[in-house]
């Protein structure tokens, strides 16, 4: 729009540039001054000095993250409470009829999920 | 403080959909699996609901919820249009996902939470509503899109076009940032008043610029319609027919409302960057479909071809402009819904028959399809008496009222060279014999519905375009 | 008022009829596929009777009746209206179209009834009626063009019914393309008409052209382009010199679809056309004398091949062509009305002789030669009758019809304001070569000894719903022309006085434009009829002297003159012209140039080239393509980075 108006962001610039600036000599100084020893158990992972058997990328049962994303939205959707119980008494029936509804959707797919089977763990 | 109940009525259709969409899911898990088609009807039935509650809406046309939707005439021909899809796209889907045997629930209510959103999409008249609109109908799709899970090539294209679209969608989220920075709001009226007071400074700009990749990913307008013809061929032939109308339509309709009315007066700045664009997604459209063999990857470059072509009459930025495309949008609707749910009814069980030379023959053996297909490809290629043929010439014609010459010069070149592939899928269905035994095709009712309302549309179009060109025009009008 | 205020039921009707026999008689016995598509023609024919009733009663100021139902559609100020209009020029046409083309259907009944695809030929029949009547109805130009097009859509796949015979499915695409030809100038000139007037109504037409200057005969303006143009439309449509080549072919459809669209009504659009347009033509002289000098080249021209052909349908062909260059002959000295007369008279006994023609033809079991038939007087008397009442008509013998309106025209090319002696002097030589050529006909067919197998071909005379169509149109040949009868004792014209309205301004114009010509005098028009009637005695002398008094002339004469003779049997070769100057190039064109450089070269090379391009050189559509997610949200990136650049560039 104006100038002055983008000059207001220089000191931010300025601190990107220096952000990604140092981070850069960081990685360049390590690689070039730092020794590299190429041996096959550096490689390896690291299991607490165990010595590691059969693959480390073993799959987790899918059930897993399912079981994870549903916690995820039904406690996100729970947080949406919060606002609303600070502003309760302005809102007043209003907000209360609003949250009913909220919530019987929340429902809707809770009884979705349970009759899905999506809580059984095989 | 708020919102009166009259803002309740402004967004009965959405309203409508969504609570049918968890009508579906809630009643969904109650019912056998051999049963599940009840859910489409269901689902088809919330469709009508909310077609007819488009008249309640229309009953309280105005601004709802302090500016963030507006019921005008403009959203309603566009909800009309999406609705629409949907209800035929629906009709149309019975028998694939029998023959997929992916018939669920799920399917319909996430067609109808995606219309509600494209419905939101084009009432909004504010930027994050929009998003939340663009969010509700992209999700929905990104999981129709790999509906068919037990196909590789479906599921590849969904997650393409997830992270494509979520990456889209991250530049069009930036774009309202930058918006709101130069101006403080994401209302249009606010912003086009903004602009009228201080001009359109590069900080509002760019977040324009981000604006159109957002939206040009979803109406595939070159060149952010790279992820287009994967994703089309991999989705689901039904998904793919939704994909290409409702989906363009609403997105072309915000982006007329943001263009149009929000930056209206800054279209210096934007129109060549629509005109370019405009020229590259007609020319990749169409050279990419010449050398194409399979139908449905070439009706998917088909679709951006026209989307070049509607860009043409979206440049013309005048309110004769904004009425092409929307008589473009609905015309485009009816033919090409008509045209890929022929696709996904030939195409049979695992969409084996989707080459060119698997429709030669189809002329003697399926009379009937046969000429319903070559009616939506003639459509498609703009042979006069057809809704294509119209929607070009309104198209191009009020381009030509801007003295937008050579960009017209250029699509009328480009609607030639469309003419050559469109032919070749007629000229295989009758001048080949078929080296292939044609297995039944039994037609069902919903089916034949869906393929008779189509082709009468596009027909009505292009005999009687008036009726339709008036409401285009009123709505175009409403947008001011 | 019923009628006028719902216009749109005259067409309907056909349309309706055409419709349900199409959806409906494959599986219908014959006589419901007749109930449905004769019937709807009857309703047709009754509703223009009560069309007419009505239109009488309406004043001056109400005519031309418009109705407007709705608009088709608009682009910018481009408008088309779906508006019918009636006037008297709209009546006299309505009456020819409706009526004759109700006798044919009742006349097909009898004809088609042992042929294959009985109810498609109705259903064909009906659409063409409906395109027929939407063309003459039309109140803008592009309505008129669908009328138009349709008529020649009809009249195509109608000339090609016997589809699988390959002469006749060749015969149809010859008209198809052949009219296409014309149809292309029509279209540039509808294009012209409304970038000059602005619009395409014929109201707001003529009311601009009646406002324009004249133009110079040595003008070339944008009235005589727009004129020329139109009229190249006509030509096609109404076969005339250069592009008649179509119509002689089109004897090839079966004999009640020659009758009606090939003699009686499509092949006469052009003549109805130009007359339309009379306002236009009016200011343009130029394009006046070219309608009239093509319409007396074709008159004369034609005349001359009809004498020497032996397929009685192909004498009458010519004898259209020839009759149809009279009608623009009249048009182009600016005797409109005389011009219609002669397209309403040559409607009755045109039709009546192929209608006849095709009884004969039924009689003899499909023979066609007229060198195989003779003696046939005796056996068909019915067709016999009728065919001598048209034969004389179509001659101008006094009181037939034919004499009435061929003498106008004649006498309008002599004496009226726009007369010419060189027309005049093609006119009625031409008059002399129809009596001859017409005679010759009806003595090859009905006299001498009978030339044919008796034994094995059963001649019989046809079913009574053949001939009573044939007595119909063999009364209005006679009485048809008795409208100007009052003319002959100084009383009043009054064909010429209903459309006089149609023509006032064009009339009034001639008059201006020539100050000098006086009315002629009531003795040269009796003079006038005297000298065609025994031009016409001349002809049929000729006739009855090569064919029945000295039988074995004609074969002297033909073998005395013989390249004369062999060039008008074989049509002065003007089809194997037209193939080698015209078709030959045109395939040559599109063999090593269409398709070896535009196809091959050009289209191949582009899709070949753009594989090329991404195999090669890595930037082509195809490498773009790859699949690859990541590069795709790359080219997402770059979209984005190039649209915010080009965003920020235009603001700086």
């Amino acid at each position: 729009m104006n100038g002055s108006y983008l000059d207001s962001y220089a000191p931010l610039l300025l601190m990107f540039l220096l952000a990604a600036g140092l981070a850069a000599v960081l990685i360049i100084a390590s690689s070039v001054v730092g020794r590299h020893l190429k041996v096959r158990a550096k490689d390896q992972p690291y299991e607490c000095g165990i010595r590691p058997t059969g693959d480390a990328r073993e799959p987790y049962s899918v059930h897993f993250y399912m079981v994870a994303m549903i916690f995820i939205l039904f406690d996100i959707e729970a947080i949406f409470l919060y606002p609303w119980a600070i502003v309760f008494k302005q809102l007043n029936m209003f907000g209360f009829v609003e949250m009913l509804l909220y919530i019987a959707i929340l429902v809707v797919g809770y009884i979705y999920l349970w009759k899905k089977g999506a809580l059984e763990w095989k | 403080m708020f919102p009166p109940l009259q803002d309740l009525y402004r967004i009965a259709p959405e309203l409508v959909l969504c609570a049918f969409g968890m009508l579906v899911m809630l009643i969904d898990p109650f019912v056998p699996a051999t049963r599940k088609r009840s859910m489409g009807w269901l689902a088809f039935a919330g469709t009508l609901v909310a077609l007819a509650s488009l008249r309640w809406a229309a009953l309280n046309q105005g601004s709802a919820y302090s500016g963030l939707f507006r019921v005008d005439m403009f959203s309603l021909f566009v909800h009309a249009i999406v609705i629409g899809v949907s209800a035929l796209a629906i009709l149309g889907s019975f028998d694939y996902l029998d023959r997929e045997n992916i018939q669920r629930g799920e399917y319909y209510a996430l067609i109808l939470f995606a219309t509600a959103g494209m419905g939101i999409l084009a009432g909004s008249t504010e930027l994050i509503t929009a998003f939340v609109g663009l969010e509700m109908s992209s999700i929905s799709t990104y999981i129709l899109v790999g509906f068919r899970r037990t196909v590789l090539k479906s599921n590849e294209s969904s997650l393409k076009y997830f992270l494509l679209g979520s990456f889209a969608t991250a530049f069009f989220l930036y774009g309202i940032a930058l918006t709101y920075g130069a101006t403080r709001s994401t209302r249009f009226d606010v912003v086009n008043q903004a602009i009228a007071a201080h001009g359109a400074g590069p900080l509002l700009i760019l977040g324009l610029g981000l604006i159109f990749v957002g939206l040009g990913f979803k109406v595939v307008a070159a060149p952010f319609q790279i992820y287009t013809p994967d994703v089309y061929e991999g989705a689901p032939t039904p998904v793919t027919a939704i994909l290409a109308c409702g989906p363009k339509a609403a997105a072309f309709a915000v982006m007329l409302r943001i263009f149009y009315s929000a930056f209206g007066s800054a279209s210096h700045v934007w129109f060549w960057a629509i005109w370019v664009s405009a020229i590259l997604t007609m020319c990749i459209g169409n050279f990419a479909a010449l050398v194409q063999t399979n139908v449905k990857r070439l009706l998917a470059y088909s679709s951006i071809a026209h989307a070049g072509y509607i860009l043409v009459a979206f440049a013309a930025a005048s309110e004769i402009g904004v009425a092409a495309v929307l008589f473009y949008l609905a015309a485009y609707a009816a033919m090409t819904l008509g045209a890929f749910l022929i696709v996904a009814h030939v195409g049979g069980t695992n969409e084996q028959r989707l080459n060119i030379e698997d429709y030669a023959g189809l002329g003697t053996k399926h009379p009937w399809i046969a000429a319903c297909f070559a009616l939506f490809l003639f459509s498609l290629l703009g042979l006069p008496a057809t809704g294509g043929f119209l929607g070009k010439l309104y198209a191009f014609q009020s381009a030509l009222d801007q003295r937008i010459v050579w960009l017209v010069v250029i699509a009328a070149v480009n609607s030639v060279i469309g003419a050559y592939y469109y032919l070749k899928v007629v000229v295989a269905m009758y001048f080949h014999e078929s080296n292939k035994e044609w297995a039944p095709m039994p037609m069902r009712a919903p089916m034949f519905v869906v393929l008779l309302l189509t082709a009468i549309a596009t027909i009505y179009f292009g005999v009687l375009p008036n009726r339709l060109m008036e409401l285009a025009i009123a709505s175009a009008r409403s947008l001011r | 008022m019923f009628i006028l205020n719902h216009l749109w039921i005259i067409l309907a009707l056909p349309l309706a009829g055409s419709m349900l026999t199409l959806l409906a008689g494959r599986h219908w016995a014959q006589k419901y596929v007749n109930l449905s598509s004769v019937g709807f023609v009857v309703l047709a024919f009754l509703s223009y009777c009560e069309l007419a009733r009505e239109f009488f009663n309406l004043s001056a100021a109400q005519i031309p009746w418009i109705g407007n139902y709705f608009t088709w559609m608009t682009a910018g100020n481009f408008r088309v209206d779906f508006a019918l209009q009636v006037d008297q020029l709209t009546i006299v046409m309505l009456g020819v179209v409706t009526f004759v083309g109700m006798l044919i259907h009742i006349y097909s009944v009898g004809y088609m009834a042992h042929e294959e695809g009985y109810y498609r030929f109705f259903a064909e029949m009906n659409l063409f009626m409906f395109f027929m009547l939407t063309l003459v109805m039309a109140a803008n130009l592009v309505l008129m063009f669908v009328g138009w097009e349709g008529v020649g859509l009809c009249s195509y796949l109608l000339i090609s019914f016997f589809f699988q015979k390959k002469s006749a499915a060749d015969a149809g695409k010859k008209a198809f393309i052949t009219t296409r030809i014309g149809d292309f100038g029509f279209t540039i000139g509808i294009l012209m008409a409304f970038w000059t007037f602005g619009s395409i109504d014929y109201k707001t037409m003529f009311a601009a052209a009646a406002n324009m200057p004249v133009e110079g005969m040595h003008q070339w303006g944008v009235l005589t382009s727009i004129c020329l143009l139109l009229l190249a439309g006509a030509v096609g449509k109404s076969a005339q010199l250069p592009l008649y080549v179509w119509l002689p072919d089109a004897m090839e459809g079966p004999t009640p679809v020659s009758a009606l669209i090939h003699a009686a009504t499509m092949v006469t659009a052009g003549v109805y056309m130009v007359a339309r347009m009379n306002v236009l033509f009016s200011h343009a002289p130029a394009a006046m004398l070219a309608v009239a000098v093509i319409g007396g080249a074709t008159a004369l021209y034609a005349a001359t091949i009809g004498l020497a052909q032996n397929d009685i349908k192909k004498v009458l062909a010519y004898s259209t062509i020839s009759q149809l260059g009279y009608m623009f002959l009249a048009c182009g000295v600016g005797a409109y009305a005389a011009g219609i007369f002669h397209l309403m008279t040559h409607a009755f006994f045109k039709a009546l002789l192929f209608l006849a023609a095709g009884s004969v033809i039924h009689a003899m079991g499909g023979q066609q030669d007229m060198q195989h038939m003779g003696g046939l007087r005796k056996k068909i008397p019915w067709t016999f009758g009728t065919m001598l009442v048209a034969t004389l008509a179509i001659s101008g013998a006094p009181l037939f019809a034919g004499f009435f309106s061929k003498d106008e025209i004649l006498f309008d090319a002599y004496a009226g304001p726009n007369a010419n002696m060189v027309l005049y002097v093609v006119g009625i030589s031409a008059a002399l070569l129809t009596a001859c050529y017409m005679f010759r006909l009806i003595f090859l067919t009905f006299y001498g000894k009978p030339r044919y197998d008796e034994h094995h071909v059963h001649v019989h005379e046809s079913p009574k719903v053949m001939l009573a169509p044939l007595v119909i149109l063999a009364i209005l040949s006679v009485i048809g022309g008795w409208f100007v009868l009052p003319t002959y004792w100084g009383g009043k014209d009054y064909f010429q006085g209903f459309l006089d309205p149609v023509f006032a301004s064009s009339t009034a114009l001639a008059a201006k434009m020539h100050p000098a010509w006086t009315e002629p005098p009531h003795s040269l028009e009796l003079t006038m009829a005297a000298i065609a009637v025994g031009v016409a005695f001349v002809g049929f002398l000729i006739a009855w002297y090569l064919y029945i008094r000295k039988p074995a002339l004609p074969n002297k004469v033909a073998n005395a003159f013989g390249p004369v003779y062999k060039l008008l049997l074989n049509k002065y070769y003007v089809d194997e012209l037209y193939g080698a100057i015209i078709i030959g190039p045109l395939i040559w064109i599109s063999r090593n140039v269409l398709w070896k450089v535009i196809d091959v070269g050009l289209i191949d090379g582009t899709v070949n080239g753009l594989a090329f391009l991404s195999r090669e050189s890595g930037v082509g559509l195809r490498r773009m393509q790859s699949g690859n997610t990541r590069s795709y949200a790359a080219w997402v990136v770059i979209g984005a980075v190039a649209v915010t650049v080009f965003f920020v560039w235009m603001v700086r």
